[in-house]
């Protein structure tokens, strides 16, 4: 040690001598000495703190393997993995309505004083892959099913998409058909009014969904298009052809004669909606019921929305041949062949909570005719109401409804709703 | 059958997309600053900027930092929402506090696609934050999308609300 000190004080004052002549006098051999033995110390401080330093990396390097190991032992177990992958491509949602109608019937027609959890409805879907996608829709209408109960359970949805592009997508299934506004997208906070608008209820009929495969996709320009053929509808005529009544919800249908379905909608403006879909089926009664023929549904809608004011208007026509069995029992058929409806709907956002709204609904199930059984089938309805979004997800609606129907049976009053999705 | 087959194979054929990436983060930013993009930086979300960011999405965020670029007064956001199922991600352009540019990069939904084109997102141009966090002027939305345009909307608020507290 004391040769390693001399050795570098040696060669210090040599080095000094040569390079710093002027300064050397000024700092001493002793004091040079002990500068660089306090360099050293210091160099053996460091050192030592390189070392621990060292040391503190290499556990620190040990502790992070463990947490990688800790992890990939995680991802490893296959358990844990499967489910992280499911909930990765499975989702959940659904809706809700709770509606409270407090009507009085004139003219013969009954009171509604009713509370009724009208929509309890889960979603299910599942991606299978990117290009493959399962989706389903479950509800429970009027909250109890069964023998002699008010309610029904339904499978409204369960189809499988394909992708055939990433524009067009192939759809086999169960599914909702695209005609109208509300068929679809029917979720309470998506629309005004506590219960759905009668148009589209009695003249589409919403909610109308069907078996089938098809297509739908984009097409450019703010056009896109769907298209499917699909198990039709069952018409009956004790219930006078309904087309309501005509819904065989896929339960055990009738499929002798399918039905095709077709919608070209245009998007192409913001706030701006165009539509129009056609439905054709060759026979409205599934071959059962003798002379009903061939049935033809057009339904056109147009909704503009600009800042708070939006205007929604819809207009739907069947055609139906009924002409054979007029000639059998025409009190029932009289008037069956043209079923056509129409509704006007302007709303004004007050704010992103409060939505005011009106409505005006003329529909007709037996507008061929106006004599016999048909004489007065036409009916009306004024609609106007307020919704309130507490969350943008959930909705509070009050609305009154004023009915002018031409066979004088009305049922006016008061509409309250509380709904939801997620 | 074959006249189906035929109009299913032209269908295919026709080049628009919707499902699908637009764009990559990378292009959009360089595209907006000229091939000089800046480095990015990060702003953390305190407890304050995650209530406000909360308040926005109705719902927690699923991050805690985000990142952004900056050269002078002009900042880009890029930013994920999930519209009904999947995330959207757009890329937005803020300078002096209003939104220049907002362009969906990538939508992974198999509805609500129409959000993606020019004619709506030309509509968050030279908007701002209004002091309640709002956007000061309306966006019309697209029936049938109204997820995918209420997702972009929140992702038009938040860029800008984070832009004001640089």
């Amino acid at each position: 040690m004391k040769y390693a000190s001399f050795a570098k004080t040696s060669g210090l004052a040599a080095l000094l001598s040569v390079a710093i002549a002027p300064q050397a006098s000024a700092v001493t051999l002793e004091e040079l000495a002990k500068r660089l033995d306090t360099l050293e110390a210091k160099n053996q401080l460091l050192q030592q703190e390189n070392s621990a330093l060292r040391e503190f990396v290499q556990q620190t390097d040990k502790k992070a393997d463990a947490a990688v190991s800790a992890s990939e032992a995680l991802a490893d177990n296959s358990s844990i993995q499967k489910l992280a992958d499911w909930a990765d491509k499975t989702t959940i949602g659904g809706y809700g309505e709770l509606h409270y109608n407090n009507l009085s019937g004139k003219g013969g027609e009954d009171d509604k004083d009713a509370i009724d959890f009208h929509r309890f409805v889960l979603f299910f879907g599942h991606e299978f892959n990117d290009d493959i996608r399962f989706f389903s829709e479950l509800e429970l209408e009027h909250s109890i099913a069964g023998d002699g109960k008010d309610g029904e359970v339904e499978l409204e949805q369960a189809y499988i998409d394909f992708d055939l592009n990433d524009q067009h997508t192939a759809r086999a299934g169960l599914f909702l058909l695209p005609v109208g506004i509300i068929n679809e997208t029917h979720e309470p906070p998506t629309f005004y009014g506590t219960e759905r608008n009668p148009v589209e209820k009695n003249i589409i009929p919403a909610t109308w969904w069907a078996a089938g495969a098809g297509s739908q996709g984009e097409l450019g320009a703010g056009f896109s298009y769907a298209a499917y053929v699909h198990s039709g509808l069952n018409l009956n005529i004790d219930d006078k052809f309904s087309i309501r009544d005509g819904r065989q919800k896929v339960s055990k249908a009738k499929a002798n004669d399918l039905a095709a379905t077709a919608r070209l909608k245009y998007t192409g403006i913001a706030g701006l909606e165009l539509s129009v879909s056609a439905q054709h089926q060759q026979d409205m009664g599934q071959g059962l019921v003798a002379g009903l023929g061939s049935g033809n549904l057009i339904e056109t809608h147009a909704i503009w929305s600009t800042g708070p004011f939006t205007l929604k208007a819809l207009y739907a026509a069947w055609d139906i041949d009924v002409s054979a069995v007029k000639t059998a029992d025409p009190l029932k058929a009289e008037g069956t062949d043209k079923q056509r409806g129409f509704y006007l709907e302007p709303s004004y956002k007050i704010s992103e909570q409060f939505g005011v709204f009106a409505r005006f609904n003329q529909w007709d199930n037996k507008a061929g005719s106006n004599s016999g059984l048909a004489a007065d089938s036409e009916k009306e309805q004024w609609d106007i109401g307020v919704n309130y979004w507490p969350h943008e997800d959930v909705v509070i609606k009050a609305d009154y409804q004023y009915q002018s129907n031409d066979n004088g049976k009305d049922l006016n009053g008061l509409n309250i709703g509380l709904g939801y999705q997620f | 059958m074959k006249a189906l087959l035929l109009i299913i194979s032209l269908l295919c054929l026709q080049t628009a997309f919707a499902k699908g990436v637009y764009q990559t983060p990378e292009s959009f930013l360089k595209s907006n600053f000229n091939d000089q993009v800046p480095v990015s930086k990060t702003i953390w979300l305190n407890k304050e900027r995650k209530q406000v960011i909360s308040d926005i999405l109705q719902h927690t965020p699923r991050f805690i930092r985000v990142k952004y670029w900056q050269q002078g007064e002009k900042t880009a956001w890029i930013l994920h929402e999930v519209g009904k199922e999947k995330p959207i991600t757009v890329g937005i352009i803020i300078e002096n506090s209003s939104i220049k540019k907002l362009k969906v990069l990538e939508f992974r939904e198999s509805r609500g696609w129409e959000v993606k084109h020019e004619f709506f997102t030309h509509q968050f141009n030279e908007l701002m934050l209004t002091p309640e966090q709002m956007l000061n002027g309306t966006v019309d939305g697209i029936s049938g999308a109204t997820l995918s345009v209420r997702a972009l909307k929140k992702m038009a608020r938040i860029s800008l609300y984070l832009e004001q507290q640089l």
